[in-house]
């Protein structure tokens, strides 16, 4: 046996026997019984539980998450939805009973979900273990056959995913690709039957330009500027408290739902900053740039790219708190800027990272213009007491899901469909919207017969005009006044 | 005919509508639905004319797929409209108390809607009523096959609907091609695949979403019935699905036959009798059938018959008239599975029967092809439909007839696979054209310090407590009773 393996390249060939593979494992009907969907789900749960510890030290490799966070936003995300799905399997897997109309009596109807068949998932590299396996769950819970491909920006999980995922789960219908641009490619020329994809708008594009030419079904989790519109009439602790745990507590503002920016009256900036400076050195320390408790940029050239935001001539002079840099640990402390001008780089494009702009208006009610004339985000915030408010800013504006008096925590609510609009994606999932992101709802019409109208049929009479005229309105007054006028003829 | 700045201003002025939000009120949606059914009683004979022209479809005909269909979307639509804007009150877990969580329906903004040539009227107006309802601003796209039903749909929608907020725009390749270039909230397509393909590309360009109504070859499975008047039943449902409705140019249309060998002739000689008593014996006599839409697919249909093998297949029919149109109903025995007739989708009245030993073989026939948009199964036997559901995929199944299902307003009317994704009809038509936004409002009160760095061992306990909902655990904790 060789010391050291060839590491074969995965190109278009190995794809396509990739997929040729999982196809067969898909045809044989496997995936589609219950308790093989079971066992996979439990085996991820075995997975997790068994190796909890090596999740935190890819995590920490990764990105320097604190342990903290990583059982809250990754371990505890996936454990909630794999203990929703394996008790909700069998009512997710059962067909709706559908009423059917005068119409097409008598008859009888049902939708009935089945899997897609063999289905890809790309990851990101912010929650790199989160939004893998989140999306695995759903597709193995509708009776799909699942290629993953973590992202290569966070090697470490990318690994832990490749190594495990391949001991856990049946290789015959579930597969890790690991790479980066070559592989993602190769991938993307075969035909699935949905791929489903987090990360950004740009890449969103080629993912679906690529699907086009296959007609499959795409979801689109992507990203965009979810602003935090904030009133005066809060508590302003628990409200400032509440924005720190949306941006530096959540992976360093490295996620497609953090608080990009906020906008909050001139009057009150200056109350705001001072909390927001209060409780982020309660949160981190005298230091912060030093905390443990705070992720670090995922790399240089994301650090790079944050760093030309900070250095672009329009805002260097804007920033208010923080500002701090590090190269070498890949750390930018806390930073807020105030009032930087709107055509500035900041404010076009997704920061993904540790600085805040806040911007200042006269009324508050002038923060929805600033909103509503940006591409639509995936998640928007306001933080208020004030009824009509909370009303004119769920009525305007239009964002993948909006919070009011918190951040962010929407995407744990599994009752709630997770998912953007516009610029900000397609499709949506967790609870029983994995399950149907990753479905076909076949509809069934069980017909008999008996009940013929033989008004459907040539050749045609004025008689059958007028029965066909209520049959279709499924009118029963109409049907027998037809009748009553039909035997007259 | 608009120049790409007439373009430009119509959709300036249709962003600007939308923005105004008056396409957002119930009253405008309601008043809308309203005007298109006065559309459809004051022009009806304007829209049998245009259909007779284009397709040649019998006002019958015309009536029970074009104008019935859009009449009853309407009333429905008027009914449940209210009901389907409002939010949908979701179930939270305790954790998140104290909190309240929705799901509001907003519309995407501004649509736009391709209608395929074969039922020019209905594929335009129900997609239209699905956008409006959802409080959309809209541009209808007629097809350039169906001349007649466009400029009809150009001339009488600005007389009933918002012109501000509904626009159509007639044209060819020229003009789709230049609407594709814009950005668009949502695309809605009916057609074929191969055009499918090009506006999924053209739409990644801008991530807008779309769903594509295609097509496919739709089987039906004849398996063995017990008695004469459920056989001439069935027929009568097979002619009637196959020649009944645009004489086969149908998504939905019966593409071909299969039945066990035993039960073939049989099955010919009363396809036979009912064909000439619905429609005629010869090309002259035909009534109440529609023509082939033009001259483009009528020579596409007749070189299918060119190959010889295929020719030698033929039982019944095969002559056309080139001047009219017309092909006559044909039924084909056993063609090769490798012909074009076989491989692609038929869309005319060619009907191909093809044979198997055990009618259950035609479970793995169907999963030879391409997955199509309907599975049409007449069967009694309980275990056979069974094995059919769950062995085939399909957009739908229906058992024991065909076409009717399209008048199902509760099902979900799409493809799967390469005869489409996403879906229609009823509330799905509101929903295809509508963002489900997600709304949780939390207040300020009981507030979880857990929540917050800096982090220790407690806080950790903690978090870990509530994301498996351990209530008592966590109870326990703060008590400081757990280890």
């Amino acid at each position: 046996m060789a010391e050291k393996e060839l590491k074969k390249i995965f190109d278009s060939e190995s794809a396509c026997t990739l997929v040729s593979e999982l196809r067969k494992t898909f045809n044989t009907g496997k995936t589609k019984s219950y308790e093989w969907r079971v066992s996979q789900l439990k085996n991820l749960q075995k997975l997790i539980e068994e190796h909890e510890k090596e999740i935190i030290e890819a995590l920490q490799t990764d990105l320097a998450k604190p342990e903290a966070e990583i059982h809250v936003g990754e371990i505890g995300m996936l454990k909630s939805s794999l203990k929703t799905a394996l008790n909700e399997l069998r009512n997710w897997m059962m067909p709706e009973k559908v009423k059917t109309s005068m119409t097409t009596f008598p008859s009888s109807a049902e939708i009935l979900p089945e899997p897609l068949g063999v289905t890809l998932v790309i990851s990101a590299w912010n929650y790199p273990i989160l939004l893998s396996i989140d999306p695995m769950i759903g597709a193995i819970a509708a009776g799909n056959a699942v290629v993953l491909k973590p992202s290569e920006v966070a090697p470490a999980s990318s690994s832990f995913l490749a190594k495990y995922l391949g001991e856990y789960m049946d290789s015959s219908a579930i597969r890790v690709v690991e790479g980066a641009i070559p592989e993602t490619t190769a991938l993307l020329e075969q035909k699935w039957d949905k791929i489903f994809y987090t990360g950004n708008g740009r890449i969103g594009r080629i993912v679906m330009g690529a699907a086009a030419k296959h007609l499959t079904p795409v979801a689109l989790e992507l990203g965009g500027k979810c602003p935090v519109i904030v009133d005066s009439v809060i508590n302003l602790q628990v409200a400032t408290r509440r924005i720190i745990g949306g941006k530096w507590a959540f992976n360093n503002g490295q996620a497609c739902v953090s608080a990009d920016y906020i906008i909050t009256t001139k009057e009150f900036a200056p109350k705001l900053i001072d909390s927001l400076k209060h409780e982020i050195e309660t949160c981190f320390g005298t230091n912060p740039i030093e905390s443990k408790d705070i992720s670090r940029i995922i790399n240089s050239n994301h650090f790079d790219r944050l760093s030309k935001l900070l250095d672009d001539e329009k805002v260097s002079g804007k920033i208010v708190c923080g500002g701090q840099r590090d190269k070498s640990c890949l750390r930018i402390a806390p930073t807020i800027l105030l009032d930087v001008p709107e055509d500035s780089l900041i404010m076009n494009e997704e920061i993904f990272g540790p600085l805040l702009p806040i911007l200042t208006v006269d009324k508050i009610e002038d923060s929805f213009d600033i909103v509503t004339s940006k591409e639509k985000p995936l998640a928007a915030y306001l933080f208020t007491n004030k009824n009509k408010l909370k009303d004119e800013f769920v009525r305007t504006i239009s964002a993948g899901g909006t919070v009011i008096n918190d951040i962010s925590l929407h995407l744990a609510v599994h009752t709630l469909p997770f998912g953007g609009v516009g610029e900000s994606g397609t499709g949506s999932y967790h609870g029983k919207f994995s399950f149907d992101a990753f479905s076909h709802k076949k509809a069934v019409l069980y017909r008999s017969f008996t009940g013929d109208a033989s008004v459907r049929y040539p050749p045609y009479s004025n008689g059958k005009v007028r029965m066909l005229k209520a049959l279709i309105n499924g009118s029963i007054l109409g049907i027998i006044l037809a009748l009553f006028k039909l035997s007259k003829d | 005919m608009g120049t790409m700045m007439d373009l430009d201003q119509s959709l300036v002025e249709l962003r600007q509508t939308f923005r105004s939000r008056r396409t957002r009120s119930l009253e405008w949606r309601k008043s809308q639905l309203q005007a298109i059914l006065q559309l459809l009683r004051k022009k009806e004979d304007k829209i049998f004319n245009a259909l007779h022209q284009d397709l040649g479809k019998h006002p019958i005909e015309v009536y029970r797929d074009e104008i019935g269909v859009v009449e009853k979307s309407i009333n429905h639509a008027l009914s449940c409209l209210e009901k389907w804007m409002g939010p949908k009150k979701t179930r939270l877990p305790l954790v998140f108390f104290p909190a309240s969580a929705q799901v509001l329906p907003e519309p995407l903004g501004l649509v736009l809607i391709f209608v395929s040539w074969n039922f020019p009227f209905s594929l335009a107006m129900d997609p239209l009523i699905g956008a409006i309802s959802a409080g959309n601003v809209v541009v209808l796209k007629p097809s350039e096959h169906a001349p007649a039903t466009s400029s009809l749909l150009s001339e009488t929608i600005p007389l009933f609907l918002d012109s501000k907020a509904i626009k159509v725009i007639e044209g060819g390749a020229e003009v789709c091609e230049q609407l594709l270039q814009k950005k668009w909230d949502k695309i809605f397509f009916t057609g074929s695949q191969r055009v499918g393909r090009l506006i999924m590309s053209a739409a990644a360009n801008h991530l807008t979403p779309v769903t594509l109504e295609l097509g496919g070859k739709c089987p039906v499975i004849l398996d063995s019935l017990s008695n004469l008047s459920e056989i001439k039943l069935a027929v009568k449902r097979i002619v009637g699905g196959k020649w009944g409705s645009c004489n086969g140019q149908a998504c939905i249309a019966v593409d071909y036959v299969l039945v066990e060998d035993r039960f073939a002739s049989v099955l010919i000689n009363s396809l036979q009798r009912t064909i000439e008593k619905f429609y005629g014996k010869t090309l002259d006599e035909y009534q109440n059938l529609s023509r082939v839409v033009n001259k483009h697919h009528f020579n596409r249909l007749r070189s299918l018959l060119d190959d010889p093998l295929v020719a030698a297949s033929i039982v019944y029919g095969g002559s056309w008239d080139e001047e009219k149109l017309m092909i006559q109903p044909t039924i084909l025995l056993n063609p090769p599975l490798n012909s074009e007739l076989m491989t692609e989708e038929i869309f005319g009245p060619l009907l191909p029967i093809i044979t198997v030993d055990k009618i259950e073989e035609s479970i793995d026939f169907i999963n030879s092809m391409p997955k199509p948009l309907v599975i049409y199964a007449l069967t009694k036997n309980e275990a056979f439909k069974k094995r059919i559901l769950s062995e085939t995929s399909s957009g739908t199944v229906t058992f024991n007839d065909i076409l009717i299902q399209f008048l199902c307003d509760a099902l979900p009317f799409g493809g799967v696979g390469p005869s489409g994704f996403g879906r229609y009809h009823g509330k799905y038509s509101f929903d295809t054209f509508s963002h489900e936004k997600a709304v949780l409002q939390r207040s300020y009160w009981f507030e979880l310090e857990a929540r917050y760095p800096p982090w220790n061992d407690f806080k950790l306990k903690f978090l870990r407590l509530t994301y498996k909902f351990d209530y008592f655990g966590l109870i326990l904790l703060m008590l400081g009773l757990k280890k």
